[in-house]
């Protein structure tokens, strides 16, 4: 389980990443908090950086999105959905329970 | 329409394809490519591949064995298109093969510049996996003196890769700064301080005389300046932009003029033809970007199936560039007179956003590592340029 920030600081709409390996986005969206891979499965770019939209999120580079539910990739150019990650809030504080932290295979 | 050839079996030609079955097109399809390869993503040449750091060419490809079945396409792969007969609507095909079909996507793309004279071994233009391969393998066997000619973006990525490598770089462009007719001068200014930030050697304000060989058929050794001066290379990469592949649409009918002449939908004077990506001089303009190489396509099909111009790319340009762990992005459509206001950030860490500026409206941004209010920004312009359609 991995410390994000308090929901506090994190108002709806907005998105952080978090530097674990590989690093992962969260974002809030109207009332729902999603963890997801930051990295983009076209090229290289940030997924914390791109456009919200309901459950979607535009990558700020080529435009691809995925679905924050499901990972899925719902338009090109990519192709492969990005892992999803489940989050909870105790305390006010938010967490990740990161997949590959858990199984051992930060890779 | 029964059937359709593609001709140019990369980005823009594979996204024609993708269109026109994702539009309902269920006839024969034909994707004609002078590569050996299927549809693979060049702007990765320049940056992760030749770093290394995107070694497996698979990476690259375009799209998965499952799509191509999908596409449920002929390719005619490692075959040039040599000509257009728009009479008999027929595509003449090297080693004297012809193909006749109702509609031609022409998305035959673009070729470097190459210097005028002769190209020694060391000699590197940037365009083909083969062309990174054949570079990458240059750059792998130890430091070497590397010479990058034209500072353009695909001059200043290889200079960036070159010198993440380890090489010894210099950039040579005969403007008195480089990307001056893309950003302006001040913002150029500003991304053509990133060579000197690496340590890379950037030489303006010179063209090129001519290349030094060790006598016939040897290895580059130098660069001779227009001013006389001589730099030592041991590679040579020439980035002097590229022409747009027509020559074998010549004496079709067709107007040529630096690209394919077509209207802002793609459309030639032959409503069955149809110009998309780089080869494609739409309404005037040929872009030379990742991102309308894939828009133009949709909306060329869309054309090419409905028989005349229905609908028109109007969207907004972008590109991006990477260059040294700094991501370029612009959007807009901007005049020399604009003027740029840097609204966040600061140049001296090299990351800011810059907004151009006409009678107080915003007519393209520029970022330096800020996607994030970029997207917004661009987001942004391309609502105010466009009146929403369906
Ligand atoms: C190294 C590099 C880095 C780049 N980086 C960026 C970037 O960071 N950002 C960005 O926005 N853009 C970038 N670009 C530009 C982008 O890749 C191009 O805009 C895009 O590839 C254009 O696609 P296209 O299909 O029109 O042309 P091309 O990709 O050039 O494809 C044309 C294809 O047609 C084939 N062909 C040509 N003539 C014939 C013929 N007679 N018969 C059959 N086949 C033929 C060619 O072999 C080629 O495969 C980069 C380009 C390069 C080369
Ligand atoms: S890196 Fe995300 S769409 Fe290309």
């Amino acid at each position: 389980m991995i410390p994000v920030c308090p929901l506090a600081d994190l108002p709806t709409g907005e998105s952080v990443r978090i530097d674990t390996a590989p690093p992962i986005a969260v974002f809030h969206t109207d009332g729902q908090l999603y963890a997801i891979d930051d990295t983009c499965t076209h090229q290289d770019a940030s997924l914390s950086d791109g456009w919200l939209e309901g459950c979607l999120v535009e990558c700020p580079l080529h435009a691809a999105s995925f679905d924050l539910r499901t990972g899925a990739a719902t338009c090109l150019p990519a192709r492969r959905a990005v892992r999803t990650h489940p989050v909870t809030v105790e305390d006010g504080m938010i967490y990740v329970h990161h997949h590959a932290a858990e199984e051992g295979t930060a890779a | 329409m029964k059937s359709v050839a593609v001709i140019g079996a990369s980005l823009a030609g594979l996204y024609a394809a993708r269109a026109l079955r994702a539009q309902g097109f269920d006839g024969r399809l034909v994707i004609v490519g002078e590569e050996h390869h299927r549809p693979y993503d060049r702007p990765p040449l320049s940056k992760a591949f030749l770093t290394g750091a995107t070694a497996d060419q698979g990476q690259l490809a375009l799209a998965d064995a499952e799509e191509i079945a999908e596409l449920d396409a002929e390719w005619l792969l490692g075959t040039r298109a040599t000509g257009l007969d728009t009479q008999e609507r027929a595509v003449l095909l090297d080693g004297g093969r012809s193909l006749t079909t109702d509609g031609v996507v022409i998305a035959t793309g673009a070729t470097p510049r190459r210097l005028p004279g002769p190209a020694p071994a060391g000699t590197h233009t940037l365009r083909t996996l083969e062309d990174a391969q054949a570079l990458r393998a240059e750059l792998t066997r130890g430091p070497v003196r590397v010479v990058v000619i034209g500072g353009g973006f695909i001059g200043a990525e290889v200079a960036s890769s070159c010198a993440a490598l380890g090489h010894d770089v210099t950039v040579v462009e005969a403007a008195a700064r480089p990307l001056v007719p893309q950003l302006g001068d001040t913002m150029a200014g500003i991304c053509a301080a990133l060579h000197a930030d690496h340590g890379v050697t950037l030489l303006t304000g010179t063209g090129v005389a001519r290349l030094h060989d060790g006598g016939a058929g040897h290895r580059v050794t130098a660069v001779e300046l227009a001013d006389g001066r001589l730099l030592p290379a041991d590679v040579v990469v020439i980035g002097i932009g590229v022409r747009p592949h027509t020559a074998w649409l010549e004496g079709s009918g067709l107007p040529l003029d630096d690209g394919v002449c077509c209207d802002a939908g793609g459309v030639t004077p032959q409503p069955h033809i149809v110009a998309v990506g780089d080869v494609a001089r739409a309404d005037g303009t040929r872009a030379e970007h990742w991102t309308s190489a894939t828009e133009q396509a949709a909306v060329a099909v869309r054309n090419l199936l409905a028989g005349r111009t229905v609908a028109t790319h109007r969207s907004l340009p972008y590109f991006w560039s990477d260059q040294y762990g700094v991501r370029i992005q612009f959007a807009g459509r901007r005049l020399p007179t604009d003027i740029p206001r840097i609204v966040e950030g600061s140049p001296d860490d090299r990351s800011f956003l810059a907004c151009y500026e006409r009678d107080g409206r915003t007519t393209a941004v520029l970022a330096l590592n800020r996607p994030r209010p970029f997207m917004r920004l661009r987001r942004e312009l391309a609502r105010a340029a466009q009146p929403v359609t369906t």
